[in-house]
């Protein structure tokens, strides 16, 4: 699971009030190599919360020295589409857990892929 | 232009033999159908993506420039998804085990722009249709309906106003009344590709936002 994936999950636990952002605990994670490709990041860049991004990278101890708070004007900042390039897409992490923010419930990450099922399915 | 079918050799084999559906008819039709459209998508979800076969043919009709997400409730069949997209050396495939696209729908609200549903479409009692297993990717209770209908409820908040919404489903599923019941929900649909495969009509249906046809 890379940390694009993560800024997109959210736990879906009933009666949780907010299942986002995901606690992540990271316990092996592969670096990758990915093509860098600057079109994709800068249009993926909208949609990213990057303060959740900041934040797990830094839990899990992959900065890269992304800044705290996205910049406006980075559409030409090679430097800058680098970063964020090798934090979205080439840390991934291969085992460990994500937990529910509000219920704590943990959904496992086995071989890369995170298991967001809650057993029964109760989710809406 | 013709696309190559990716390879899924490894699905006849342990430990995926009998507990993933293998790519059958359905799967080549789908397939067919989506390299007729030529689009430029951010961010594409295949709803039970199964053995990959899907996933890993559509990342090769749209490139790099796109993020590919697969879901499977079965989870050997989500390991097999990953397999494939390697075997098919696919750039980024990430899968998740999750209910159709549960833990994806609260953060990707509108920003989804191909959706991808090759369903679970064979008409069985309801009563079958609750497991994670090889049986979740073909039981689909009554009318073979009641699986996607779940999912229909979810598609129109999940598309990107330009987004799409492809599906597989038989003639059992009615496929006219799914294209009146979008309708209604906002998303105007069509027949793109029909064939017979042995006892089965198969159906490709592609849907959009209706605001957005040109």
């Amino acid at each position: 699971m890379r940390l694009l994936t993560h800024n997109m999950l959210t736990s879906h636990v009933k009666g949780a009030e907010s299942g986002y952002p995901l606690i992540l605990e990271a316990a092996e994670v592969i670096l990758r190599n990915v093509d860098f490709n600057p079109e994709f990041i800068k249009r993926m860049l909208s949609k990213v919360n990057w303060d959740v991004l900041y934040q797990t990278a830094k839990a899990i101890g992959h900065l890269n020295d992304i800044p705290e708070q996205l910049q406006p004007n980075v559409e030409n900042d090679e430097e800058f589409l680098r970063k964020a390039h090798h934090v979205l897409l080439e840390v991934e992490v291969k085992e460990g857990h994500l937990i529910c923010p509000t219920s704590k419930k943990k959904f496992q990450i086995s071989n890369g892929i995170p298991n967001m099922l809650l057993g029964e399915e109760s989710s809406s | 232009m013709d696309y190559p079918t990716p390879s899924i050799s490894h699905l006849s084999r342990k430990p995926y033999v009998n507990y993933v559906y293998d790519a059958a008819e359905d799967t080549f039709l789908f397939m067919d159908a989506l390299q007729n459209d030529a689009i430029l998508p951010l961010i594409c979800i295949e709803v039970g993506s199964g053995s990959g076969a899907i996933i890993s043919f559509i990342s090769k009709i749209l490139g790099p420039e796109c993020y590919y997400m697969a879901t499977d409730i079965n989870p050997i069949a989500a390991n097999c998804t990953i397999d494939t997209a390697k075997l098919n050396e696919m750039p980024q495939c990430e899968v998740i085990i999750t209910d159709l696209v549960s833990g994806l729908k609260d953060r990707l609200t509108g920003n989804v722009d191909v959706i991808l549903f090759n369903p679970p479409y064979v008409v069985t009692p309801s009563k079958e249709i609750s497991g994670n297993g090889i049986e979740a990717s073909w039981a689909g209770g009554e009318n073979g309906r009641e699986v996607m209908d779940r999912l229909f409820t979810i598609v129109p908040q999940l598309l990107s106003p330009s987004g799409l919404f492809y599906l597989v489903a038989i003639k059992e599923n009615y496929p006219d009344e799914i294209i009146k019941t979008m309708k209604m929900v906002g998303l105007s649909g069509e027949i793109i590709l029909s064939r017979k495969a042995g006892r089965e009509n198969l159906f490709i249906l592609r849907f959009d936002k209706e605001n957005s046809l040109s």
